[in-house]
């Protein structure tokens, strides 16, 4: 349920063209075959009233409320679940059906509290909209204890954080069972007994919080009264204003209504026409926001001499005035490329583009580096090489047209929930799964989906896996040759190459562990089963070849002909609401924006009239080669843009140590975070709730972020770094965002078309937006691919010289779950804690038992890098000799074990490979309760 | 990883690695245009040191690789 209202159609969009005409109330409509009497009424501007009825969930005719009269038809069907049929002629308002409509409100009423004044959904509450439509007047039965039997005395379930569970409000429509079922496809709730007696459950006899449920929103969202409702709502009371904006986390991206009270953030609703999410959330976007207003925030600029000193809060005025004098001074004793900067994933294009311009044209270097150093680099270089373009093919809505989804070293249920759930409405609907993952992610079976193949590879053997499935193409003759031999080039080199029997399953099963034939039928069905969707996350690239792999992906999407239009293509599944944005905007060192080398002398040239400086044509520092010459000391002041490296990149004690060696370092953060315990600057930043920018996800949308409130800082972030430029004696000036924008469209040809104006007007522009797209390209590559041909490339399988070993005889993998977000530093400071409040290692139960453990102990977990301690949890989710952990937590400091291997190509590290071992930790506490948990992020 | 072995080194190393089906040449030959293209000049030269040094460290691959770079 919404205040701010979108149209509600009352069931779902038929595809096709709309053929069917109809009148209804003597208008004349014409619809889509399949269309329901009650869409077509709405679409015609007739309102038909409706309770069990909302458009994002299949009819379900329990209301009874949407009767209707038809011409020629018997009684009075109900609009929702009767299609339209040519000629149909309906009523929907007359004696009759007002009547019986009444009839059906008065049963409503009769079992529900009548304290709408003081009842939270006043005034968004559909049940008392419906009592008005119908021209309810009196209840015959009675209304609550004196209709007799009644559900007035249940009790409210507020055990989930962010919503209460009202019972007694409840009128059975089932909403939200449909809505946790066909929505999120989780399955969590049900309609508990029957006749009277039923009533919604979460799980059999559990609070909501013990239940499956995964607190997505979407049945609150569902609900017609104030039965599931916002605490929030409860607590401040409705919201009166809507502002559109993009979510702060994952890289779905998702669009949402920021309802306020004035101008308190009420809560966060998904929004219908948002392209990326259609209406649909997860626990972080729609509840975990209360991270931008937590007293952990720092709102004021502080400085200090040196690291062993007391931070001294100072002005804007003397925070930049101190920034830019001491990157001057290191600049003039170490030289121009002593300084650089690191630009954040969740910071908004405009922000992104400012500090690589600081870094280009004031630093006079290009050392400048991203987050996406440590996560999505590999799919830059891998798809840039094959493809000619450093983004995934396609649109989220692409996987409704899938017939065969590849997910390969990702899991989206957890870090991509929103669009899981749009892939797994597709699996039901009958599409096949193939998972290949160490790990038994939910995807391989959960309710209602079970992955037709689980190919259960041992950490690191990606490339061989991917070679060996590709190898099943081309000697099964398997390959679309007129795909191949029309759109790519060096096919035959590479057909050579693949066709080698080192690549075969027979060959590659005992390097992998995974069965030959089941390798062989996995590559069967990708290639002859429709069209196959590869989604892939950072269990592709967080390795040595991580650059490897993802050019092994592109080579199969060619070779079986699918790439190009919808429900096929090779799709990264990022990991921060705006890699993709961060990475278009020039933060790599090697790449102006748009992904143009920086030697390329006619691109340079566009930048050096603009900003009227020359450019170094040079590469610069990746973050690993950052950190390898602070320690050298070549490199000796840094700024950091919204990213906590000390906490999420690999080998803790190397990031310290380089940290710790610099003379300058500048950390811009909404928090005090564990890079900034090394800083000499904290200049604050701003939340997205303040800011005014445009973030990209995954499917390359460009998305609008509008601030809801003025910076708490009283500063967005660009202008901070426009007046350190400015600071620095170079004239860096914007009057807007906007105006940002419109530079970056004027210089990167993949955004030309792209301006606010535009967005505001048309939601959303997947790029490139150019005189050829004017409103973007959702499927990339129909025609040619963006290099002109695709190139198949050679994908030499060389094992990771990191080995399990009789003192590390366990491989960790690392990676994230649903309800936190990478280090932590938002979600835990939300009530999300409740679920995660540290981070466990999950182990077999058979490497736990040889070692002594139980589920719970306390363990230490070390590497030949490092050592930490942490709770054990068993599960055969892993397979024995691998364990998992996530790094959400810095008590935890999951990086301390992870070590500086990275991809050859690209110096993404490798997460997912670490030799470890585990041991015991004297003291067993055998009692939950007994246990001190670790102290959320709010505390600290 | 190698402990003790200097990250320019390790790296080539690991580049070289990966082209180690071609021939020498060829292989040098695209590990030296890797680098070009993403190695800041402070690790070439200090890739191209190493190998003037007489270090015996280095895959023959990225030895030849960094040779390229220095005749550059």
């Amino acid at each position: 349920m919404t205040l701010l209202k979108e149209p509600d159609f009352g069931t779902p969009e038929r595809p096709g063209e709309a053929t069917v005409e109809l009148t209804i109330d003597g208008i004349a409509v014409t619809v889509p075959p399949g269309t329901s009497v009650m869409r077509a009424a709405k679409q015609a501007g007739v309102d038909v009233p409706k309770l069990c009825a909302t458009d994002n969930l299949e009819a379900f005719g329990s209301c009874r409320l949407c009767v209707v009269e038809i011409d020629g038809v018997r009684g009075t069907p109900a609009s929702c679940t009767t299609p339209v049929s040519p000629g149909m002629s309906v009523r929907t308002q007359n004696e009759r059906l007002g009547k019986l409509r009444r009839g059906v409100m008065e049963l409503y009423i009769s079992d529900h509290p009548l304290d709408c004044l003081t009842c939270s959904a006043n005034g968004d509450c559909e049940l008392q909209d419906m009592a008005g439509v119908t021209g309810l007047r009196e209840v015959r039965y009675g209304s609550g204890v004196e209709a007799g039997a009644n559900h007035l005395d249940l009790p409210t379930d507020s055990s989930n954080p962010y919503f209460d569970f009202e019972a007694s409000k409840c009128i059975a429509c089932s909403r939200c069972v449909r809505a946790c079922d066909e929505v999120q496809g989780t399955f969590a709730l049900t309609i508990e007994g029957r006749g009277f007696d039923s009533k919604v459950a979460a799980g059999a006899g559990v609070s909501f919080m013990e239940s499956d449920c995964v607190s997505c929103g979407a049945c609150v969202q569902a609900c017609p009264t104030a039965t599931l409702q916002e605490k929030s709502v409860v607590e401040l009371g409705m919201p009166t204003r809507s502002v559109i904006t993009t979510c702060a986390y994952c890289g779905v991206g998702c669009s949402f209504k920021a309802e306020m009270r004035g101008d308190e953030l009420v809560r966060m609703v998904p929004y219908k026409n948002g392209g990326a999410n259609e209406g649909h959330s997860c626990v972080k976007g729609r509840f975990a926001f209360g991270y931008a207003s937590h007293p952990d925030r720092v709102l004021e600029p502080m400085v200090r001499d040196t690291i062993a000193d007391e931070w001294r809060k100072v002005s804007w005025d003397e925070a930049i005035s101190f920034t830019a004098r001491r990157l001057r001074e290191i600049q003039a004793q170490y030289g121009p490329g002593s300084i650089g900067a690191i630009t954040s994933s969740r910071t908004t294009n405009e922000e992104v583009y400012a500090v690589q311009k600081m870094v280009r044209a004031v630093f006079g270097n290009n050392n400048v580096d991203t987050c996406a150093r440590v996560c999505h680099s590999p799919t830059g270089y891998g798809l840039k090489q094959t493809f000619g373009e450093s983004a995934g093919t396609q649109d989220f809505k692409s996987v409704e047209e899938a017939d065969v989804i590849l997910v390969i070293g990702a899991n989206p249920t957890d870090a991509h929930p929103v669009f899981a759930s749009r892939m797994k409405q597709r699996l039901r609907q009958g599409a096949k799964l193939i998972v290949v993952d160490p790990r038994r992610i939910d995807l391989v079976r959960s309710p209602h989906i079970e992955a037709a193949h689980h190919l259960r590879l041992a950490p690191g053997t990606n490339v061989a896996i991917i070679n060996a499935i590709a190898h099943v193409v081309v000697t099964e003759n398997l390959v679309d040759r007129a795909f191949v031999a029309d759109r790519c080039e060096d096919f035959e080199t590479w057909e050579a190459f693949i066709a080698q029997p080192e690549h075969s399953p027979e060959a590659v099963a005992d390097i992998s562990g995974v069965p030959a034939e089941e390798i062989r039928a996995a590559a069967r069905l990708y290639a002859t089963g429709g069209n196959g969707a590869i989604y892939y996350g950072l269990g592709v690239t967080e390795h040595s070849q991580g650059s490897t792999m993802v050019m092994g992906m592109a080579n199969l999407a060619m070779a079986t002909g699918n790439i190009g239009r919808p429900g096929v293509g090779v799709n990264p599944m990022r990991g921060q609401n705006n890699v993709q944005g961060s990475c278009d905007m020039g933060s790599f060192p090697h790449e102006l924006p748009g992904y143009r080398h920086v030697s390329d002398d006619g691109v340079r040239e566009v930048y050096e009239k603009l900003w009227g400086t020359p450019l170094l044509n040079e590469p610069g520092l990746r973050i690993p080669n950052m950190f390898d010459a602070s320690i050298e000391g070549s490199f000796r002041g840094l700024f950091v843009q919204g990213e906590d490296i000390a906490q999420s990149d690999p080998n803790t004690q190397h990031v310290f140590a380089a940290l710790g060696a610099l003379d300058l370092l500048v950390v811009q953060d909404l928090f005090i975070n564990e890079t900034a315990k090394f800083a000499h600057v904290l200049l604050p930043g701003t939340s997205f709730l303040e800011k005014d920018g445009t973030f990209t996800n995954a499917e390359r949308r460009i998305n609008r972020v509008r601030p809801i409130m003025a910076p708490e800082t009283g500063k967005q972030e660009w202008e901070i770094v426009c007046e350190i430029a400015q600071a620095m004696g170079y004239p860096m000036h914007y009057d807007s965002a906007s105006q940002i924008m419109d530079e970056i469209a004027q210089t990167t040809p993949t955004f030309m078309g792209v301006s606010f104006k535009k967005l505001d007007e048309v939601g959303s522009i997947q790029w490139p937006c150019n005189v050829d797209f004017p409103n973007g390209m959702p499927i990339m590559h129909e025609e040619e691919f963006t290099r002109g041909k695709g190139r198949f490339m050679e994908t030499v399988y060389v094992p990771t010289t990191e080995r399990s070993t009789r003192k590390f005889p366990l491989i960790l993998t690392t990676g994230r779950i649903l309800s936190q977000y990478n280090v932590g530093a938002q979600t835990r400071r939300t009530a999300n804690v409740a679920w995660h409040p540290e981070d466990i290692l999950e182990m077999h139960p058979h490497d736990a038992e040889v070692r002594g453990i139980e589920d719970g102990d306390q363990v230490a977990l070390s590497s030949r890098v490092g050592r930490t301690e942490l709770r054990a949890k068993l599960s055969d989710r892993m397979p024995v000799g691998v364990c998992y952990t996530t790094f959400h937590h810095p008590v935890t400091g999951a990086n301390v074990i992870t070590t500086d291997n990275s991809d050859w190509a690209t110096n993404c590290p490798e997460y997912k490979v670490t030799a470890v071992q585990v041991d015991l930790l004297p003291g067993r506490v055998d009692s939950q309760a007994e246990r001190e948990p670790v102290v959320a992020g709010g505390n600290r | 990883m190698s402990a003790g072995v200097p990250p320019h080194v390790r790296l080539a190393n690991e580049i070289a690695a990966q082209f180690a089906h071609r021939s020498p040449t060829d292989a040098a030959t695209a590990v030296a245009t890797h680098m070009n293209a993403v190695w800041d000049p402070r690790m070439k030269q200090a890739l191209i040191a190493h190998v003037e040094s007489g270090a015996e460290d280095l895959d023959p691959i990225a030895a030849l690789a960094a040779k390229q770079l220095a005749a550059k």
